[in-house]
């Protein structure tokens, strides 16, 4: 680190704070808050929550939301990949992003597919 | 005008140029990072394709991590992992303050930062061996039928789960663990469960209150309760009693449950005792003044980007183990 300029501003310049430790308590918040938010859902279960969409319940795609969510704020903000340079971030993030949607997509579906052999597949032939 | 553009590119592949502008030491922890970031999704992953191959009896989190201290025998389901989140968030801000001091090359409070992350990271580690250890001994206990099945005892009257001991009737018994130190000294046994079948099987049919619940979920997620004459007729070919968790059967149901807890959690908790181990050496060299010498406090930044993913992993165990 030659120079120490961060940039200062999350929510895409919304919120723009005036130091680096300002910033990150203020990171801190938002984190927690969203993990406030978590805990609560995953306590109380709402009920229109449970309905499914693309074959997972509602809450569940919440929770996913809300972990990227913090995630980015974790990389972005605590390890600094803000001030990086483009091709740095690039370097970083875009294997993740290639592979690890195409090892979910594989062994999801094949994990269901499973299921329903296990469920239908094993009965006996009646024509 | 041209001319000047010709020479920046020849200078470009010159040396000395900077495309990532950042340390080496930085950039190689960063690549370990995107490695191991992938191994942890493989191990998610592939608890999520255990997961749907059995989504119909998939053992429910918030029956299993139930514990929090001081608070025996009340349900409180995800305030204890919802704590040990908040704890590892925490050291991760105080892991950012100690980087922030860094760059200001103030070593006192890099040096009291990288303690308090230090204590996070203990306390943290501290509290996922209580986890497991609730997680081992169980609590509920459970019977494994023949086919593999675990049933859960549970009270119609009352409408909730009871624990095996207190329904059970106990009986003297003669037999006793087969230890290698009598008969053939290469055959021995593991430990006999306290509660044996019997005495389990004698409690249940003296109480005709008491039925079973089965691994399967119904549509709306909850465990299929047996009526008392279905419960009869599973409990015929029950095996033995299972209590707490280990690599080959637990009482929450799916074995794979078990084998998944113990290795994802096992292997973040890994890091973060290795984490924790790193951040003392670093500490240790703070105070003697290392970098002061050097000049720049890189390799707090350094652990401080493994801190951070350790933090960032357990997000996600969080909310795939705990949450979903």
């Amino acid at each position: 680190m030659a120079d120490h300029n961060h940039k200062l501003e999350i929510f895409r310049g919304r919120l723009k704070f005036k130091s680096n430790v300002q910033k990150i308590w203020g990171v801190l918040i938002f984190l927690s808050i969203v993990t406030v938010i978590e805990v609560a859902l995953g306590i109380s279960k709402p009920k229109i929550l449970l309905n499914y969409f693309l074959g997972i319940k509602l809450i569940n795609w919440l929770f996913i939301i809300m972990t990227l969510i913090k995630a980015y704020y974790i990389t972005w903000d605590f390890m600094h990949v803000r001030d990086e340079k483009a091709f740095l971030k690039n370097t970083i993030v875009v294997p993740l992003l290639i592979l690890i949607p195409f090892l979910l997509f594989i062994l999801l579906i094949e994990g269901s597919y499973i299921f329903d052999v296990m469920l239908d597949g094993l009965k006996t032939w009646k024509i | 005008m041209q001319a000047s553009t010709l020479t920046t590119k020849q200078n470009s592949w010159g040396g000395g140029t900077k495309p990532l502008d950042a340390a080496y030491g930085k950039l190689m922890m960063w690549f370990f990072i995107v490695s191991d970031a992938l191994t942890f999704s493989g191990f998610l992953v592939s608890y999520g394709f255990s997961r749907f191959k059995n989504i119909d009896s998939w053992p429910i989190a918030d029956e299993v991590f139930t514990h929090f201290p001081f608070l025996h025998g009340i349900d409180a389901p995800m305030y204890y992992v919802a704590l040990m989140t908040f704890v590892l968030i925490f050291s991760s801000v105080t892991m950012v303050l100690a980087v922030d001091a860094g760059h200001n090359n103030n070593k006192n409070r890099v040096a009291f930062y990288m303690l308090l992350t230090i204590i996070g990271g203990a306390i943290f580690v501290g509290s996922q061996a209580w986890e497991w250890k609730n997680f081992i001994k169980g609590e509920y206990g459970a019977v494994e039928i023949q086919n593999g099945e675990i049933l859960q005892f549970y009270n119609l009257e009352e409408g909730k789960r009871i624990p095996i001991d207190e329904f059970a009737i106990s009986s003297t018994q003669d037999r006793v663990t087969h230890d290698d130190n009598v008969g053939i000294w290469y055959e021995s046994e593991s430990k006999l469960p306290e509660i044996t079948l019997d005495e389990v099987m004698t409690g249940f049919n003296n109480d005709i209150d008491l039925t079973v619940r089965l691994e399967a979920l119904d549509a709306s997620g909850h465990k299929i309760i047996l009526s008392r004459e279905e419960a009869e007729i599973k409990l015929a070919s029950a095996t033995r009693v299972v209590k707490g968790a280990n690599l080959i059967r637990n009482e929450y149901g799916n074995p794979l449950f078990a084998d998944f807890f113990f290795f994802i959690t096992g292997f973040h908790g890994f890091h973060v005792f290795s984490g924790v181990i790193i951040n003392i050496i670093i500490f240790i060299n703070v105070l003697l003044g290392t970098y002061e010498k050097r000049g720049h406090y890189d390799m707090v930044e350094k652990v401080g980007l493994y801190w951070h993913f350790v933090d960032l992993v357990w997000v996600f165990v969080f909310t795939f183990f705990y949450l979903v």
